[in-house]
């Protein structure tokens, strides 16, 4: 396959970026969109340009580390893959492929490709945990029983991997299906309800402190989101939110 | 200089309670006053921050991804092992440790081992504490399965993500404690070497992957857990970022390396497609509870398969050779995964390959589909001879316990797995090998300790599955929370740590200098160039099956290329700012003196054991033949100078509880 590139590139966080042209050629269909990046880096390190920056870590869709916005959609045109597990089969000879990194305020470009998703971490700082020492002093794993269904949810909560896609795809750049996915992943759990209150408001509070934006429950995050985590979680999230501001 | 392994006196299933009420303790007041720096955040080194914060001690944890959470831990899939005996199947924590021992080989040290087995249920409670979401049945209790070289189900689970949902409860720990000030928390920030002041570990020097800033940390101690060295041979399973250099920066100082040549190569992972290749991806080995292994019994299905002109689905039962389940009836597909590797290797290299390039072989799941099909069909009371209604209840079966392998396998593979059998093939996963330790998971520098894959301990020559998520979070949580102890005690005195000495100031300025050259060398090839090259050389001479000949010859291949390295090697951009190629340059150029290590070693080792086979070391049948009257020891390495001057330490492997015997799964 023959394609044309153009990528966003931007030194570091205080100069301005641009998109820049690229062909690359010889690309197979059977190629993952990284090994095509890798393809392209590896000729403008030869000729002594500096290659494109880009996030990437376990490349199978489970470290949330790739950050790609492809074509106008976060991790590319394909349905529940990140971008290290997009493959170039779903391009066409001759493509011209779009690729920028995860825009919004609250992930500052550091370069090219890779932006500063630190603010995730410092929502989970306010109360992302559930209190209990690492003592190994707690009670038996089968005293508390855990309805099947509700453990279910809990684990599709948390099946979130904190890449950031939701916020990339928010006209609003909202983060609610993140945080709502981590309160949730807990408040399901029996574990997690005793600090269920605090932890909403907490969490919340460090979510919009940080400046992200309002939710309208569009769904474009759901739609985009790798993992397929579900709008029900937002409403869950705003039900316990709600919950937790009249207890108070 | 004498290797003292520290085991405690006494019989074995007293020496870890023991060995507690023994060492010594630091009181609450002066743990505030004690630093300890942890290098990696994965289950080993998250876990272990957490409760060392939790304790009460000053961390600061260091990763160079750009959040803990992304340690390469999280893609584990298949699940942790702990002796809970839930299922009532016969499991105790004597057989933990016994199918351990037996599973590497004989190689392990017996008193770790079963420290692990022993801790092993404590870290199911814990996890479920802090809403780590396993698998449960429909009565709300935990479920369990079945994972290779063992004969009970003692393995939970979260589906196809039990690493993630791990890392996840670890990292939510660090939360906490991050919250609370106990962990300081350096993201993007890559050790690059470690300092000693008077032969004690003080600190490191780290470099800020943002704007390439050389920093100068101090602590009274230092924990190394930067997982596995898998990444030697390119193609792996590991995450491209995934390096040894913080073993390596010790061992260059001080620390011995053991057993460098014990490398897991894993049955099941989706074989490689063509040069562009970049990782491996792995599936999950709990597929093999459901997947029978075969390829085709005569040559000629196998050629047509792989020219396309035969389909698979069309082979009858008769035409398959299901290989391990002739070899190895006791066991079956659920032999550990060095016997499963190789026998794989074995068909392929016989002409039985059913991929393009002949590397393959098939992981089958009709046969599961029908036996579950047929079991829902009769719960509902439909028809169980339909098979259209069998194969739907039975694709519903396998989808709820696989989902997201299958799905990730049709990514990537762009086939169907409910309808045409997966194809896989053997791919490096995991390193036994690493930092040699004592009993305190202590490495012979003073004060450096080292956790999870990062060390030898545990696993001798090959690992059991679902044993690398259960080994790193019991030394995080449950082992090196109490040894770092007694060394530390010491310290009650010290006070803060300068950096302002000359130790930090040479440290920092041998780190600049190395970057420097990397810069300004301007040469001719890339790093990737260098590092595909090193892998070759490693999987083709010292991979699954490794002679005397190809060894010696790997050793020459690898001097050569390391001097082609530092010869002509570029890197673009500068050396203050985000620079991918200068990180990879740091990495790979500790893999190619590592990697003549791990030949060396390989070379010496003149038995066949566990993950390490010598041809010159077989059964008639072909399979691995142990010498334990010559090599039933630890090889544990001294730098000196250059890999090839190392000097050989032997640690001598005692079987008190468990009788040596020729490991068989047949």
């Amino acid at each position: 396959m023959r394609l044309k590139l153009k990528i966003w590139r931007q030194k570091n966080s205080q100069e301005k970026g641009e998109m820049v042209s690229y062909n690359i050629e010889d690309i197979s269909p059977d190629m993952s969109f990284l090994e095509m990046m890798d393809v392209l880096n590896e000729q403008l390190t030869l000729k002594g340009v500096d290659p494109v920056a880009f996030d990437h870590d376990c490349r199978e869709g489970i470290c949330g580390s790739c950050s790609m916005f492809i074509n106008g959609e976060a991790h590319g045109p394909d349905r529940l893959v990140t971008t290290c597990q997009l493959h170039m089969r779903k391009f066409k000879d001759g493509d011209t492929i779009y690729i920028e990194p995860f825009r919004a305020n609250t992930f500052p470009v550091i370069k090219d490709l890779v932006v500063d998703r630190s603010a995730f971490d410092r929502i989970q700082h306010a109360g992302g945990y559930i209190s209990i020492n690492t003592s190994g002093n707690t009670q038996d794993a089968n005293a508390i029983p855990i309805e099947k269904n509700s453990a279910d949810k809990a684990f599709d909560a948390a099946t979130c991997i904190g890449c950031g896609a939701c916020v990339a795809t928010c006209k609003n750049s909202s983060a609610m299906l993140f945080v709502s996915a981590k309160v949730s992943q807990f408040s399901l759990l029996p574990q997690g309800k005793v600090e269920a209150n605090e932890r909403v408001l907490n969490m919340v509070k460090q979510m919009d402190e940080e400046g992200f934006g309002n939710c309208t429950n569009t769904g474009a995050c759901e739609v985009e989101c790798p993992k397929g985590i579900s709008l029900e979680n937002i409403a869950r999230m705003n039900r316990d939110f709600i919950k937790a501001k009249i207890s108070k | 200089m004498a290797l003292d392994s520290k085991i405690p006196n006494g019989p074995i299933s007293e020496k870890w309670t023991n060995h507690k009420n023994n060492i010594k303790l630091v009181s609450p007041a002066n743990k505030r006053q004690i630093d300890v720096i942890v290098v990696g955040t994965g289950l080993a080194g998250g876990s272990a921050s957490a409760t060392l914060a939790e304790l009460g001690y000053n961390v600061k944890a260091f990763c160079f991804q750009d959040s803990p959470r992304r340690a390469h831990s999280i893609a584990a899939q298949g699940g942790i092992n702990a002796a809970k005996n839930y299922q009532g199947d016969g499991d105790s924590v004597y057989r933990l440790f016994y199918d351990t021992v037996k599973g590497g080989d004989y190689r392990s040290r017996e008193a770790n081992v079963y420290r692990l087995a022993e801790v092993s249920a404590n870290i199911i409670d814990q996890c479920v504490a802090q809403g780590v979401p396993f698998a449960r049945d429909y009565g709300g209790l935990l479920d369990n399965r079945s994972f290779g070289g063992v004969l009970v189900s003692r393995t939970f689970y979260a589906k196809g993500q039990t690493g993630q949902q791990l890392l996840l409860g670890a990292y939510s720990a660090m939360n906490r404690q991050i919250a609370r000030g106990k962990i300081k928390m350096y993201n993007r920030h890559e050790m690059m070497d470690i300092v000693l002041v008077d032969g004690k570990a003080r600190g490191i020097i780290t470099r800020n992957l943002i704007n390439g800033k050389i920093e100068r940390h101090s602590a009274h101690a230092v924990v190394i857990a930067s997982g596995g060295y898998g990444n030697l041979f390119y193609l792996s399973t590991n995450a491209m970022g995934s390096n040894v250099s913080a073993s390596w920066k010790i061992h260059k100082k001080g620390a011995f390396f053991a057993n460098p040549c014990f490398t897991q190569i894993h049955p099941t992972c989706i074989p490689v497609s063509g040069d562009h290749q970049s990782k491996l991806t792995l599936m999950s080995e709990s597929l093999r509870n459901d997947g029978r292994i075969w390829v085709p019994k005569s040559k000629s299905d196998a050629i047509a398969i792989r020219e396309g002109r035969l389909k698979p689905t069309e082979l009858s039962e008769d035409q398959r050779d299901y290989y391990l389940e002739r070899r190895y009836p006791a066991f079956g597909n659920l032999v550990p995964r060095d016997v499963a590797s190789r026998a794989a290797k074995e068909r392929c290299d016989a002409g039985y390959g059913v991929n393009k390039t002949g590397e393959a072989v098939f992981l089958d799941f009709a046969s599961a589909i029908v036996r579950y099909g047929k079991e829902k069909a009769l719960l509902k009371g439909l028809d169980q001879s339909d098979d259209n209604i069998v194969g739907k209840l039975g694709k519903e079966v396998i989808k709820s316990k696989y989902g997201n392998l299958f799905q990730m396998y049709e990514k990537i593979v762009d086939q169907n797995p409910y309808e045409t059998p997966m194809m896989i093939y053997p791919a490096v996963h995991y390193t036994m090998g690493g930092v040699w330790v004592d009993y305190n998971l202590m490495t012979t520098i003073p004060g450096c300790f080292a956790i999870g894959e990062a060390n030898f301990s545990d696993h001798g020559a090959n690992r059991l599955g679902a044993s690398a998520l259960m080994q790193g979070l019991a030394d995080g949580y449950f082992v090196l929370p109490y040894t770092i102890g007694d060394y530390l005690a010491e310290d009650i005195r010290t006070g803060q740590i300068s950096t302002e000495t000359k130790e930090f100031e040479d440290a920092e300025k041998s780190v600049k200098e190395k970057i420097k050259f990397l810069i300004q060398n301007k040469g001719t090839k890339s790093v990737d160039y260098f590092h595909k090259k090193l892998g070759k050389i490693i999987w083709n001479k010292c991979g699954m099956s490794r002679n005397e000949k190809g060894l010696k010859e790997a050793i020459k291949e690898i001097q050569s290329l390391r001097e082609d390295f530092y010869k002509n090697i570029s890197v673009p951009g500068t050396s203050d700012s985000f620079n991918e190629s200068l990180a990879k340059a740091t990495r790979v150029s500790d893999f190619l003196e590592l990697g003549e290590l791990f030949a060396k070693d390989a070379l010496e080792r003149t038995e066949s054991c566990g993950g390490h086979f010598r041809e010159e070391s077989q059964s008639k049948e072909g399979e691995a033949l142990r010498d334990d009257k010559n090599f039933t020891f630890v090889s544990a390495w001294e730098s000196n100078g250059s890999p090839s001057n190392s000097i050989l330490h032997k640690e001598i492997l005692n079987y008190e509880n468990i009788e040596l015997k020729t490991r068989s799964y047949k």
